[in-house]
């Protein structure tokens, strides 16, 4: 088990910069998640870290062990590729043992930690067939398996869902993380599902176009977005984004815009220009007595809540509120905003502007 | 008809392709077994017109085929009579065995020829089609253009300049300049295919090996050979039936010690009349060897000759 530090990495494909100088620490049996958009370098940045491919700059340590020039042999970890990467031409039995065969271990000893990962998973009674006929979950069982037989310093796992049903992505979430947790192991997840990770990861990195927005918790990067990027990726249905032109100070707790006064947390900076007012769906209220009037476009009804879509001066709002309340598609409503929630962002940038909110995870730079 | 469903071929259907699939079947079978029949013939029978469907067997082309014969008086004959089947057959036409005929020679010399370069061909082609496929090689499209140019040129425009050069080096009429010859030649065909194929194998095969702690070396044996079977097979076909039958440079560049098959079955004809029986045996017995090995690899040659097509 280890701590795995990312310094500065950099990977450039010719003259394309896949990643930019990422820098971030994975702590030591940690559930770690790589997300971003398809295409943004997760998984060049994981199979950095596992050697199959190597840095243009920076530096990778595992363990405190600068491994960034090492081959993947020698870095002593475990990969769950997309699309498993079982051997064809072997069984279930050979291709969890085969990691072990390069140790160099006993008979005896191979087939007591094939049986025991094989208990571990469930899949005792399919060491004897060949992959080829194996259902999509259980053939992510075997790679797990292929994974965790060795006892690697780390697991890196490139989009191991990905290749799974809907339906049976949810249960494999779950068993995985279960599986975590037993193991203790520090995982690097790579995903593009914002839900899935959100679910799974101790800390989640949010990358895009090779760069890094955000990395932490997963309560701080939904509730404290560092970039409108982030603020739209994460949550569904996302956050509305109201944007104006105009001035605030610092220590204000309104802004105004189309001539209303709107809650925000006490802002820590002051700024002028274009600007957008970030909610989330679940702090947007539905009030009579609202300045902000408002037409029901259409309300989707999802259980406990609703999603309400509505049109205002300021744009379209979309709002989670209790399914009790009955709202009918045509007729006029008041919004109201949770002001203690709202992020402000910098339109051009799409930085957010530090707040009463969000100053703890954003820092005073 | 109602109850056949639109992707089943009705019993009808399935008759008519099935007559159809019979009569292609006789049609380019039927040199073959006549050339098979003809090897059993004795010379009266093969030369027998109307020809003879049914006809005694006989193994007078394959004793002709292997050995060579002096004519004996009956004097001499009867003083010392045939002991063995085969001296019998040729003493009842009142010859004798003067010794074995060259052909047995140059069917080991086409087999030595042929696999051998077939297998220089795949060894060489693969650990090439490997490189290509996985590494940045500097200039890789025109390498592989040129490879391919290699194949471009019919061989009887390069045989003299050949020629020239094996008598220069003293390569004419050796096993080892005929196998660098035909393994020159089916080079590129092997690069080629075997690049496709292993083009096919993930790459992410390797890399699960590279992490489980195996070399390069280790991944690329254990890991993508496996993989590759069905292209090497089918590439190592295709090579050996090239160099099986290869015959202009045959011709030009061997006379004794490396001639192979196909430039000494011809010169049966002229040894002691028309000798078509004997012809025939060595015709047979020259389609075996191509016809055994495709047997044997053909449970990995249908998928290949696809050229992985059908895999994902
Ligand atoms: N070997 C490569 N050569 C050139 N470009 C590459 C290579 N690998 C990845 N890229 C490019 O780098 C970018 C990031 O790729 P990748 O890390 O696979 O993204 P993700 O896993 O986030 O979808 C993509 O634009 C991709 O086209
Ligand atoms: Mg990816």
């Amino acid at each position: 088990m280890a701590e795995i530090v990312i310094r500065n990495l950099r990977k450039e494909f010719g003259s394309f910069t896949a990643v930019e100088g990422s820098s971030f620490t994975i702590a030591d049996g940690e559930f770690f998640m790589l997300l971003g958009p398809s295409g943004c370098g997760k998984t060049t940045t994981l199979r950095m870290i596992a050697g199959l491919e190597l840095p243009t700059s920076g530096q990778i340590l595992i363990d405190g062990e600068d491994v960034s020039q090492l081959p993947a042999s020698r870095r002593d970890i475990a990969f769950v590729f997309q699309m498993f990467a079982l051997y064809p031409h072997m069984n279930v039995r050979r291709n969890i043992a085969y990691p072990l065969v390069s140790q160099g271990l006993g008979r005896r000893e191979v087939a007591a930690k094939v049986a025991e990962a094989a208990r571990i998973l469930g899949i005792d009674h399919l060491l004897d067939r060949p992959v080829g006929g194996l259902s999509g979950g259980d053939r992510q069982r075997v790679a797990l398996g292929r994974a965790i037989v060795r006892d690697p310093k780390c697991f890196l796992m490139d989009e191991p869902l990905g290749a799974l049903d809907a339906e049976f992505r949810e249960h494999m979430a779950q068993e995985l993380r279960a599986l975590h947790d037993r193991m203790g192991a520090t995982t690097v997840y790579v995903t593009h599902d914002q839900l899935e990770a959100m679910q799974m990861g101790d800390r989640i990195v949010v990358m895009n176009h090779g760069v890094i927005e955000q990395f932490g918790t997963p309560r701080d990067i939904y509730d404290k977005p560092r970039t409108l990027f982030v603020a739209e990726f994460i949550g569904s249905p996302p956050m509305n984004f109201l944007r104006f032109h105009g001035a605030v100070a610092a220590g204000a707790t309104e802004v105004a815009f189309h001539h209303i006064a709107h809650p925000v947390p006490a802002l820590r900076e002051a700024f002028a220009g274009d600007m957008v007012y970030g909610v989330r769906p679940e702090h947007v209220r539905l009030a009579d007595d609202a300045p902000l009037r408002a037409e029901v476009i259409a309300a989707e009804y999802l259980g406990t809540t609703q999603i309400v879509t509505l049109r205002s001066a300021a744009g379209v709002i979309r709002a989670r509120i209790a399914s009790d309340r009955a709202v009918r598609p045509g007729t006029s409503a008041g919004v109201a905003f949770d002001g203690g929630r709202v992020t402000l962002f910098d339109a051009r940038s799409g930085r957010a502007l530090r707040s009463a909110h969000n100053e703890g995870v954003l820092g005073h730079g | 008809m109602s109850a056949t469903s639109p992707t089943e071929p009705g019993a009808r259907l399935k008759l008519v392709s099935g007559l159809l699939v019979g009569l292609y079947a006789l049609i380019t079978l039927l040199p073959l077994l006549w050339i098979i029949a003809t090897g059993f013939k004795s010379s009266a029978d093969a030369i027998a017109y109307p020809p003879k469907l049914v006809f005694e067997p006989t193994l007078e082309g394959y004793v002709n085929l292997f050995t060579t014969q002096t004519r004996q008086t009956p004097e001499m004959l009867a003083a010392d009579p045939p002991t063995t089947w085969y001296e019998r057959i040729v003493s009842e036409k009142g010859m004798v065995i003067a010794g074995p005929s060259r052909f047995g020679e140059r069917f080991l010399n086409s087999i030595i020829i042929g696999f051998g370069s077939t297998f220089l061909s795949v060894f060489l082609g693969t650990l090439a089609a490997y490189a290509f496929s996985r590494y940045r090689v500097p200039l890789k499209d025109d390498l592989l253009f040129f490879i391919l140019s290699t194949r471009m040129m019919p061989p009887i425009a390069v045989a003299i300049p050949i020629f020239l050069m094996f008598r220069t080096i003293g390569l004419s009429d050796t096993h080892a300049g005929m196998i660098l010859l035909y393994t020159a030649v089916n080079l590129s065909l092997a690069v080629w295919l075997l690049k496709g194929f292993i083009d096919e194998i993930p790459r992410e095969y390797e890399e699960a090996a590279l992490i489980d702690g195996y070399s390069r070396f280790h991944a690329f044996v254990k890991v993508v050979l496996p993989q590759a079977a069905t292209g090497i097979a089918s590439t190592a076909i295709f090579c050996l039936i090239f160099a099986w039958n290869e015959y202009a440079f045959a011709v030009l560049l061997t006379s004794g010690t490396a001639q192979t098959a196909p430039p000494f079955i011809p010169t049966i004809i002229g040894v002691g009349g028309r000798d078509w029986p004997a012809v025939a045996a060595g015709a047979t017995l020259f389609l075996l060897p191509v016809m055994v090995f495709t047997i044997l690899l053909r449970k990995h040659l249908l998928r290949g000759i696809t050229f992985g097509a059908v895999r994902k």
